[in-house]
């Protein structure tokens, strides 16, 4: 059947992503060499992971304001436990994040507190705990297991098969070998997003997500299990935001008690930015990775305008460059891709 | 007001309708949901500008521009939500935006509190002034917007649904409050529903339906029944012909055994004492005036509201439902009349509304078989006749009657024992209208019990095996197919009894 061609938000922020990735290949050198792109994927999975947590959150009308500093928290038990081995440093981690999220879902849906006020106080508190967990300090991670491999590493750091460093490889030994030494983190996030995109696509919970944001009174009254769907998306944003913990302490060689800061809001615009309605009901997973893609290289083809010395940008002009450009692509989608809204 | 007309976006909501008030009167106006009262409200105090007709106030051409306007000029408008801010006290609510001032913009504390006190004293309301607003009951909230406007010199007040969320008591003060207006040379144009209330404070009434101001009279020339019959648009003496409805006579022949029996329900202050009964195969019709806890009822049954007392058995079971997923366990479905904000999922697809309540059913170890899914859909959207251009289309742009088609199919695929239908063919086109109720009588023949709510009569009439009248929150009358007459279901409506 054929469908009317219309553009949705997701292929604008593409095409955006598209069109960035192409400008920044050739103004400058290097940009798209393999040394640059795993940097951007290494450092940039840690936000694109937050923002999928914060997109299934979004996705049922909420907010989670508390995921840059329960990031921050998980990264400091990550690294005490860090010492013990990988898994413990690792499920640490993650446990601390799922504890915070577990923790909002309990306020959101037991105690009825708006999702702003709930998120904000477990803000002010996971910060606290992290910095007095860390006694004010960066934790160092231990060296001496493979945790760091985490947030430092490739696939390949964790096992190196012979037949990648064997001089008679083949051709497809030789691009598997190449795969795989991308980053972990890329990989941990490209993982999610897929398991994410699973989820909302082929799951009743999945479909529950977006009928709780679309109308939660009609959910009721068909039945749905509101409160659950609304408790499972904070425990899911939490665990999203220890991941991101977990790799940050890996790649930074310590738990970041002060790190965090400003990541929801980078995460909401990452969602935002992807087609996700703020209001609920209606968003795409594809989008949200776009989305904090773009981020991502926005900054970096700002670093690389720096670096070519025409410009001097200090980090705030960056701030300042990034919020415009933020604002520009959200007002080109709510142009482009409500054609209907326009017109009716 | 002459010859008022306006429409939006095409649809006429008021045809060359018309509104008198003398100064100290006070007027009744009534009409059913989307008759045209509430617009005709609105033009009058600037909320809405008129696309034709004539107003004058006090003798002169009259154009509000916003309701503030309008409020200084001497009209003031008494919503049923009190439009006053709670945390502010009684005193800054009655003179915000003017308060008294005492030079180098300072606020005159001690003239606000005292004029304020004077002010309700005058309609017997004796409260601590500087108290915030919503530490009292919502009656003496809406003293305290009444008190406001009359500290604006109102000639002309409007009450919009003044007493819906009051009790008696309360009722009762607020009729001395409107008595003591009149007195004092206000004009008051009162909206309700709830006759006795007209009755009792009432000079004249203006009965409107469809856009039209229908009929004008003293209240004291009009008896209730030709009050219902007018507001409804039914001619006493016209013997009803059958047939305005695509409703087939039922046999009686596939009604069953006992399925729901409510007693004794009541659900805050709209529901005092309901009680009704559903039989197997049985379409059961629930009548009554706006405001008779029609709807409130349902969802009381449908446990989407704790019910404040009362019992219900289902299915020859005691119904303790927690909440609608238990009601729907048990075989519940319920159809709400508010299909947009309580029904449909707007962004989501034709198939995916449809099976929202199904899930679990289609679900195997966590993921949705769409294959089945897919199977279900196709087989309802040709059952029922679903007009859409395929299963994924969003089920926002389908028309109104495909939309409450989509919600029957989403409780039937969960084969329910009884459906709740809240105005199951509101604004919705006269063929679709046609199809669903055709479909209802062809569920009930197939076993399915109904309990159809609907504000139009010949519906009920037509298509109800049995049906019960609400008044004022009661079952007054209840009638079987055999003597259900549309002019004994308005008596009952109007009176409260059924002869």
């Amino acid at each position: 059947m054929m469908k009317g061609f219309r553009i949705s938000p997701s292929m604008a922020v593409v095409a955006v992503l598209i069109i960035l990735t192409l400008l920044g290949a050739w103004r400058y050198d290097g940009f798209l060499g393999t040394y640059n792109v795993q940097t951007v994927l290494r450092y940039n999975s840690m936000f694109a992971l937050v923002a999928l947590g914060m997109c299934f959150v979004i996705m049922t009308g909420g907010i989670d304001l508390s995921v840059g500093s329960v990031a921050a928290f998980s990264s400091v038990v990550a690294a005490h436990l860090s010492g013990y081995g990988l898994f413990p440093g690792l499920i640490g981690g993650l446990a601390a994040g799922l504890f915070a999220g577990t923790l909002n879902a309990l306020i959101i849906t037991r105690l009825k507190i708006a999702p702003f006020i709930a998120t904000l106080a477990t803000m002010l508190a996971a910060s606290g705990t992290a910095l007095l967990l860390a006694n004010n300090q960066s934790v160092s991670v231990s060296y001496d297991t493979y945790f760091t491999n985490l947030g430092q590493g490739d696939l390949l750091s964790f096992m190196r098969p012979e037949w990648v460093d064997a001089e008679d490889a083949g051709f497809f030994a030789g691009v598997i070998g190449f795969i795989l030494s991308f980053p972990t983190p890329a990989f941990i996030a490209l993982a999610a997003y897929i398991a994410g995109a699973i989820v909302i696509n082929h799951t009743a919970f999945g479909r529950h997500v977006l009928a709780v944001g679309g109308g939660t009174e009609a959910s009721r009254l068909m039945g749905l299990p509101v409160d659950r769907t609304i408790f499972l998306v904070y425990v899911i944003s939490g665990g999203m935001a220890g991941m991101a913990g977990v790799i940050l302490a890996s790649q930074f060689g310590a738990g970041q008690p002060i790190e965090g800061v400003g990541w929801e809001l980078f995460a909401i615009a990452s969602v935002v930015v992807g087609g996700t309605l703020l209001t609920g009901g209606n968003g795409s997973i594809g989008g949200t990775l776009a989305g904090a893609l773009l981020l991502g290289i926005i900054f970096t083809i700002l670093n690389f305008e720096n670096g070519m010395g025409w410009i001097s940008l200090s980090a705030y002009w960056q701030s300042v460059v990034r919020g415009v450009f933020l604002f520009v692509v959200v007002v080109l989608q709510a142009k482009l891709a409500n054609p209907a809204k326009a017109a009716a | 007001m002459q010859k008022i007309s306006k429409s939006f976006g095409g649809v006429p909501a008021l045809i060359e309708a018309s509104l008198e008030v003398m100064p100290a009167e006070i007027m009744a106006l009534v009409g059913q949901n989307g008759a045209g009262k509430s617009t005709m409200i609105k033009i009058l105090n600037g909320a809405y500008v008129r696309d034709e007709g004539s107003i004058s106030f006090n003798g002169t051409p009259w154009t509000a521009a916003s309701p503030q306007q309008a409020q200084r000029a001497g009209i003031s408008t008494i919503f049923q939500e009190i439009n006053l801010i709670g945390y502010r006290s009684v005193a800054e609510n009655i003179f915000l935006g003017r308060e008294p001032k005492r030079g180098f913009g300072l606020l005159d504390w001690a003239k606000m509190n005292a004029e304020s006190a004077a002010l309700l004293k005058r309609f017997d309301v004796k409260v601590d002034v500087r108290e915030p607003l919503e530490r009292f009951s919502t009656a003496i909230q809406q003293m305290v917007a009444i008190a406001r406007a009359v500290s604006f010199d109102a000639r002309l007040v409007i009450m919009d649904e003044p007493t819906s969320s009051l009790d008696e008591a309360e009722v009762a003060v607020l009729l001395r409050t409107i008595r003591q207006l009149k007195a004092e040379g206000v004009a008051v144009i009162f909206v309700s529903h709830k006759l006795d209330e007209l009755y009792e404070v009432c000079d004249r009434v203006t009965i409107m339906r469809d856009g039209r101001t229908v009929q004008v009279s003293a209240m004291k020339d009009i008896s209730k029944l030709h009050l219902v019959a007018a507001m409804l648009g039914r001619d006493l003496a016209e013997v009803k012909k059958r047939g305005a409805t695509a409703f087939e006579e039922s046999s009686g022949a596939n009604i069953g055994g006992e399925l729901l029996q409510a007693r004794n329900i009541a659900v805050g202050h709209r529901v005092h004492d309901a009680s009704l009964d559903i039989r197997k195969g049985e379409i059961v019709g629930l009548a009554g005036l706006l405001g008779s806890g029609r709807t409130e009822t349902a969802r009381a049954i449908f446990a989407a509201d704790a019910k404040t007392s009362g019992d219900i058995t289902f299915n020859g079971q005691p119904a303790a439902f927690k909440g609608p997923a238990d009601a729907i366990k048990a075989g519940m479905g319920y159809c709400s009349e508010d299909r947009k904000a309580q029904g449909i999922v707007p962004g989501m697809s034709v198939a995916e509304n449809l099976t929202l309540a199904l899930m679990p059913a289609l679900t195997r170890s966590g993921m949705l078989d769409e294959a089945k899914q897919r199977e279900v859909v196709d087989r309802f959207i040709k059952e029922i006749g679903i007009k859409c251009a395929g299963p994924d289309q969003k089920i926002r742009e389908l028309s109104g009657g495909n939309q409450q088609k989509v919600l029957l199919a989403r409780w039937l695929c969960m084969n329910p024992k009884l459906l709740i239908l809240d105005e199951p063919t509101r604004g919705i086109d006269v063929g679709a209208k046609a199809e669903i109720q055709m479909l209802i009588r062809r569920l009930a023949s197939n076993g399915l019990g109904v309990l159809m709510i609907s504000s139009e009569l010949e519906e009920i009439v037509e298509g109800a095996d049995r049906v019960f009248v609400l008044r004022e929150g009661k079952t007054v009358a209840e009638f079987d197919h055999q003597n259900m007459t549309e002019s004994k279901v308005m008596h009952a409506m109007a009176h409260g009894h059924d002869t």
